[in-house]
């Protein structure tokens, strides 16, 4: 078993489904998500693909490669639209969602990940988007920089 | 009573432990014995800091075959900085931080 290179975990005040719903449906990614709305049949095996919601183009892509709603969701993962990060290939993201005392616990694990430099990036992206999607599941709104760090990108 | 935050700002007022945040930041997922590695505090110490850093969910712990190793978690310090940077002081803030870096290290290499 590889080192993960990359763990995070956050305590959310919500119940599994809405956290599993929050992960796995576009309408709600794109909340959260820098604008990308996800869509996949998460089927182990299938396509995981990310959109711009603006633009529609594809963002980052991926296989479902463990699918336990409401608990458990592994996918591969690449960036598409950056060609440096695309050429490092695929490194793999799992979601690890339990109950605790009343709130639910999330663990994401980013791991495989090909170099110091992807994983120091990949650090810097997550931890607003989690962020975000905490605030987005407490109050239904997600951080305000997200959707400003969404602007400068299209600019 | 104390919430979350509490335990965050509480773990983070002791040098001690924000040294054993400054190891995992520059080097990620360390076992115990590694991280006592050129420390002066002995073994029991540094796994009772880690105990509090664990408590307060800035250290996370990932089992690999038997060995424990220890992450800094950034959820917490992620979203005290969300808290309280808000949408357009964030580029300043990092300008000025840049800026501070910067100058700090010229002052080294001089």
């Amino acid at each position: 078993m590889s080192k993960p290179e990359f763990v995070y975990v956050t305590y959310i005040a919500t119940t599994p489904e809405k956290v599993w719903a929050a992960l796995t449906q576009g309408e709600f990614t794109k909340k959260y998500w820098y604008g990308r709305r996800i869509e996949s049949d998460w089927t182990v095996g299938s396509a995981v693909r990310f959109f711009d919601r603006d633009t529609q183009d594809l963002t980052d892509s991926g296989v479902v490669l463990e699918c336990d709603p409401p608990r458990h969701l592994v996918y591969s993962f690449r960036c598409e639209f950056l060609p440096e990060a695309r050429a490092q290939g695929y490194s793999r993201v799992s979601f690890t969602i339990e109950s605790h005392e009343g709130m639910v616990k999330l663990t994401l694990v980013h791991d495989q990940l090909p170099t110091e430099q992807a994983a120091a990036d990949f650090r810097e992206g997550w931890s607003p988007i989690l962020s975000s999607l905490k605030t987005f599941l407490e109050t239904g709104k997600p951080l305000p920089q997200l959707q400003s760090m969404e602007e400068k990108g299209r600019q | 009573m104390e919430n979350a935050t509490d335990w965050v700002f509480k773990a983070l007022a002791d040098a001690s432990r924000r040294k054993l945040l400054d190891r995992l930041h520059t080097d990620n997922g360390q076992t115990l014995g590694r991280l006592c590695e050129g420390l002066k505090m002995t073994r029991q110490a540094v796994s009772k800091h880690l105990a509090v850093l664990e408590a307060a969910n800035l250290v996370t712990t990932v089992k690999v075959g038997r060995e424990k190793i220890h992450y800094l978690n950034p959820a917490p310090i992620g979203e005290i900085y969300h808290r309280w940077i808000g949408k357009y002081e964030r580029r300043r803030v990092e300008a000025m931080n840049d800026l501070k870096n910067r100058l700090e290290d010229e002052d080294e290499q001089t």
